[in-house]
């Protein structure tokens, strides 16, 4: 993976630089060791690595505001970390850049149950803000795997979305509000209690946009009280083709389920081997998970049994009690760290029109045969979000390569069906050379325009999201 | 000038010598723009895609609302946030595009459980004001490759670009509905009511308060609906008897186009606050005739010419939908955000052609 070479320059003010910081921050908030630093070499894409010149912990948008503004005068660029856990580089240092992480910036401001909303600093983890308002009955919608670990500043830089995203939305569907600093420094306030924008919906764009607008210190977050209770059902096909038709059914027929999740045979195989949850060794299976009381569940759940029925399942079970539907979760949720146990892998996540997931798949098959590598498929089917799986063998040299390799070719064709590169990880550094896959030279110009008004150096996670080549007179400018 | 191209309208803005007012069906005349040639979209009209089992439509800006409707109906599925017809209101003719419900991010009384347009809309493709075709977002539900410049779009009433297409997702027609009203409440304990309503796990799909009337609707399947309809009224029972009304999808309807303010004299304000000031922004305003949607999110209120809404309002924004108002229509921002605003202005638009002055 290609960073865009380290400044001398900027390397020679270290010292400087801790000791301004070390003017607006608490000693323990400066990390310069280099053995400590090296915490922050990586996030959840742990194929790439480099240390950063320093870490900066600061627990108030005031010291936000003040490490911003030493940094932008002295013309060094800045990270954002929430807690880490991007699977496509977003957090990756340069080594001549400044980590600043949010981790302490998490008390929940205010919950206002009538108004339905949370207020929280942006370092809280998804799962707790679930946790500040559950004793009420309430819930913080989206759900990204990675919830009990990541931070709702990631979420709101990544767009985070989840398995129950067909009903809720994503991130930026549950957003109202943020309290944000800018590279300057200057502290603004976008959005609050009351929905939609007066003006240009300026917090639709800068959800999503990858810690490259500025750093997000505090949020406003609409919460929804809990259903009366949700159940899954599991089904079993002997081909991707029927389960691709069978989601598409689902939708046609006016049910909206909560989640539609989709494994292949391989995914099968390995999450029984590792989780033993019962499933069927069938070549797809799926998830469908419905809310509400037990009488409308079982309304919906008919309606889903039978256009099922009409497809020859391998394999229908329906969730008798809260032990069942556990188990049928279980397999599922364990997906990513079963693959994990059995080998190294990288994780795709292309999106495509629910309609191509049949022809996608197969070609998926057929590219992995092409390139040599085994590729598994877990993903959310009811909205199309992929998450194809390639395996390969870190210590095999080469082997990284040819998944890169095929990993283009996957989102390639997930562009070409009509689809997009990234569903809900974001581009990072991972998809970054790609984007000329889906967008023209004009599309991405547009798109940097925005960080020009923004950040009209370029300081803020500067070498993420465009292709190098399309930003590098914008970042040597700065 | 009408356009019937992405091509033309491209050559159109690029060559355009002086300001231009963007128009799709012309029905929302909201805030005013200086002068300049009315550039229609009305030809850039038709349906390019609609896949109904991955709920998406995408349709050419200048394509009539009621087309994209009736086509969807046709197989079960609506635009779900409801967007409103102003045409009451404003007292306009003319033909609502869905070009303009996305440039003005016009939603209805089903946004406070679904979203809004700008919720909905996947994708744009549009021309910015220097000519140049821009493309963002596409067709699937979940997109976060680049920035989400469909949600900047949304809403910009054709100053930052003019949309030539846009992708829409869409949700099935509810199998059923039901209306519980509550008849006599005052607008304080109304609010109430409607946020017990939204608190709960019901799935209450409209929330609104008009005259002597609070008003909370339910949809889903027969069976579904009937359980939650009477899990609801006991939940509201400390608020009033709610009792079900025989003409459902009228009363929703008109709460949409806010028609019972149609013809009351005096400017139209459209003021978005946190729910549970909306008793207090009534206060401060005399008890004008007013209509809540969203639980009291949305206050529609018609006041004496000239009034300065704006001064009674805390949090949120007033935006001036008919009448001359006080001071701009659109909401001032502060600071930090009108230059970042301008900004923006200045990069989609460096000559500052298109709706000038119409947001500012």
């Amino acid at each position: 993976m290609q960073m865009p070479e380290p400044s001398a320059r900027i390397i020679g003010l270290k010292s400087q630089l801790i000791e301004r910081l070390l003017a607006v921050l608490p000693a323990d908030a400066v990390i310069s060791d280099e053995a400590e630093t090296r915490v922050y070499e990586c996030d959840g894409l742990a194929a790439y690595k480099c240390p950063p010149l320093l870490a900066v912990l600061p627990s108030t948008t005031q010291e936000v505001a003040d490490v911003l503004k030493i940094c932008h005068d002295m013309g060094v660029p800045v990270v954002p970390r929430g807690s880490g856990t991007s699977l496509a580089g977003g957090a990756m240092p340069t080594a001549d850049s400044v980590i600043l992480g949010v981790a302490r910036l998490n008390d929940v401001l205010e919950t206002d149950y009538d108004n339905r909303i949370i207020r929280v600093q942006s370092g809280r983890t998804n799962l707790s803000v679930t946790g500040a308002v559950e004793q009420n009955g309430f819930f913080y919608a989206p759900d990204p795997s990675s919830q009990l670990a990541c931070a709702i500043a990631g979420n709101i830089a990544m767009n985070s979305g989840g398995a129950h995203c067909l009903k809720y939305g994503v991130t930026t569907n549950n957003l109202m509000g943020v309290t944000m600093v800018m590279m300057d420094g200057t502290v603004v306030e976008i959005g609050g209690a009351h929905l939609d924008a007066g003006g240009l919906d300026l917090l639709g764009v800068i959800c999503g946009s990858e810690g490259q607008l500025g750093v997000v210190t505090e949020a406003t977050l609409r919460i929804l009280h809990k259903p009366e209770g949700a159940r899954p059902i599991l089904m079993g096909f002997d081909s991707a083709e029927v389960a691709g038709q069978c989601v598409s059914d689902i939708i046609k027929a006016g049910v909206l389920p909560v989640a539609i999740e989709y494994m292949d045979k391989l995914c099968i195989e390995v999450c029984e081997a590792h989780a033993q949850a019962g499933y069927p060794l069938c070549e797809a299976l799926l998830i469908v998970e419905v809310e509400g009381a037990p009488a409308e569940i079982d309304e919906q759940l008919s309606l889903i049994k039978d256009i099922a029925q009409r497809l020859n399942p391998v394999e229908l079970r329906e969730a008798q009690n809260a032990d069942e539907a556990g188990r049928i979760w279980l397999g599922r949720k364990s997906a990513f760290g079963a693959m994990g146990q059995v080998n190294d892998y990288m994780c795709l996540d292309g999106t495509v029109p629910v309609s191509k997931l049949p022809e996608v798949l197969r070609r998926i098959g057929e590219l992995s045969r092409e390139h040599g590598l085994d590729v598994g498929n877990v993903f959310h089917a009811g909205d199309g979000n992929m998450h194809p799986l390639i395996l390969y063998n870190a210590n095999t040299p080469g082997d990284l390569e040819r998944c890169e390799a095929l990993g283009a070719a996957i989102l390639k064709l997930c562009v070409e069906v009509g689809g997009c590169l990234t569903g809900e990880h974001g581009v990072g550094i991972e998809k970054r050379d790609l984007m000329r896959a889906q967008y023209t030279d004009a599309d991405l110009e547009a798109q940097m325009a925005v960080k020009d008004v923004f950040d009209p150096k370029w300081l803020l996670n500067p070498a993420k999201v465009f292709p190098l080549d399309a930003t590098a007179a914008r970042r040597d400018a700065a | 000038m009408t356009i019937s191209s992405d091509t033309q309208l491209a050559d159109a803005i690029r060559d355009a010598k002086g300001p231009l007012r963007v128009q799709g069906g012309g029905t929302r005349p909201i805030g005013t723009s200086g002068p300049g040639e009315v550039l229609s979209t009305s030809g850039l009209s038709g349906i390019t895609l609609y896949d109904p089992g991955a709920l998406t439509i995408v349709v050419k800006a200048g394509t009539p609302v009621d087309e994209v409707t009736a086509t969807l109906a046709e197989q079960g599925q609506r635009l779900a946030f409801e967007p409103m017809d102003h045409r009451a209101l404003l007292g306009t003719a003319g033909t609502p595009t869905i070009g303009g419900v996305v440039a003005g991010n016009i939603s209805g009384p089903r946004r406070i459980a679904v979203g809004a347009c700008r919720d909905f809309l996947l994708g744009v493709t549009f021309v910015d004001g220097t000519g140049t075709l821009i493309k963002n977002g596409g067709r699937v539900m979940k997109n976060v490759t680049g920035y989400d410049l469909v949600k900047l779009m949304c809403g910009s009433y054709g100053t930052l670009g003019v949309l030539t297409e846009v992708a829409l997702k869409v949700l099935p027609i509810a199998a059923s509905e039901t209306t519980l009203t509550i008849k006599g409440l005052d607008t304080a304990t109304a609010v109430k009511a409607m946020s017990a309503a939204l608190g709960s796990p019901f799935d209450v799909t409209g929330v609104a308060h008009e005259g002597t009337d609070t008003l909370f609707r339910i949809e889903g399947f027969a069976d579904s609906v009937a359980y939650r309809t009477a899990e609801l009224t006991k939940r509201l029972a400390p608020f009033g008897a709610a009792e079900p009304v025989t003409d459902s999808a009228i009363r929703w309807a008109a709460i949409c186009d806010v028609t019972t303010l149609a013809s009351a004299p005096g400017d139209i304000w459209r003021i978005s606050v946190k729910p549970t000031d909306a008793p207090g922004v009534l206060d401060r305003l005399g008890q004008p005739p007013h209509l809540l949607d969203w639980g009291g999110g949305l206050i529609w209120a018609c006041v004496p010419p000239g009034t300065d809404v704006r001064t009674a309002l805390g949090a949120g924004y007033a935006t001036c939908l008919r009448g001359t108002g006080h001071g701009p229509a659109f909401p001032p921002e502060p600071a930090p955000l009108a230059a970042i605003t301008q900004g923006l202005r200045d990069r989609f638009d460096p000559r500052g052609i298109l709706n000038p002055g119409l947001m500012t």
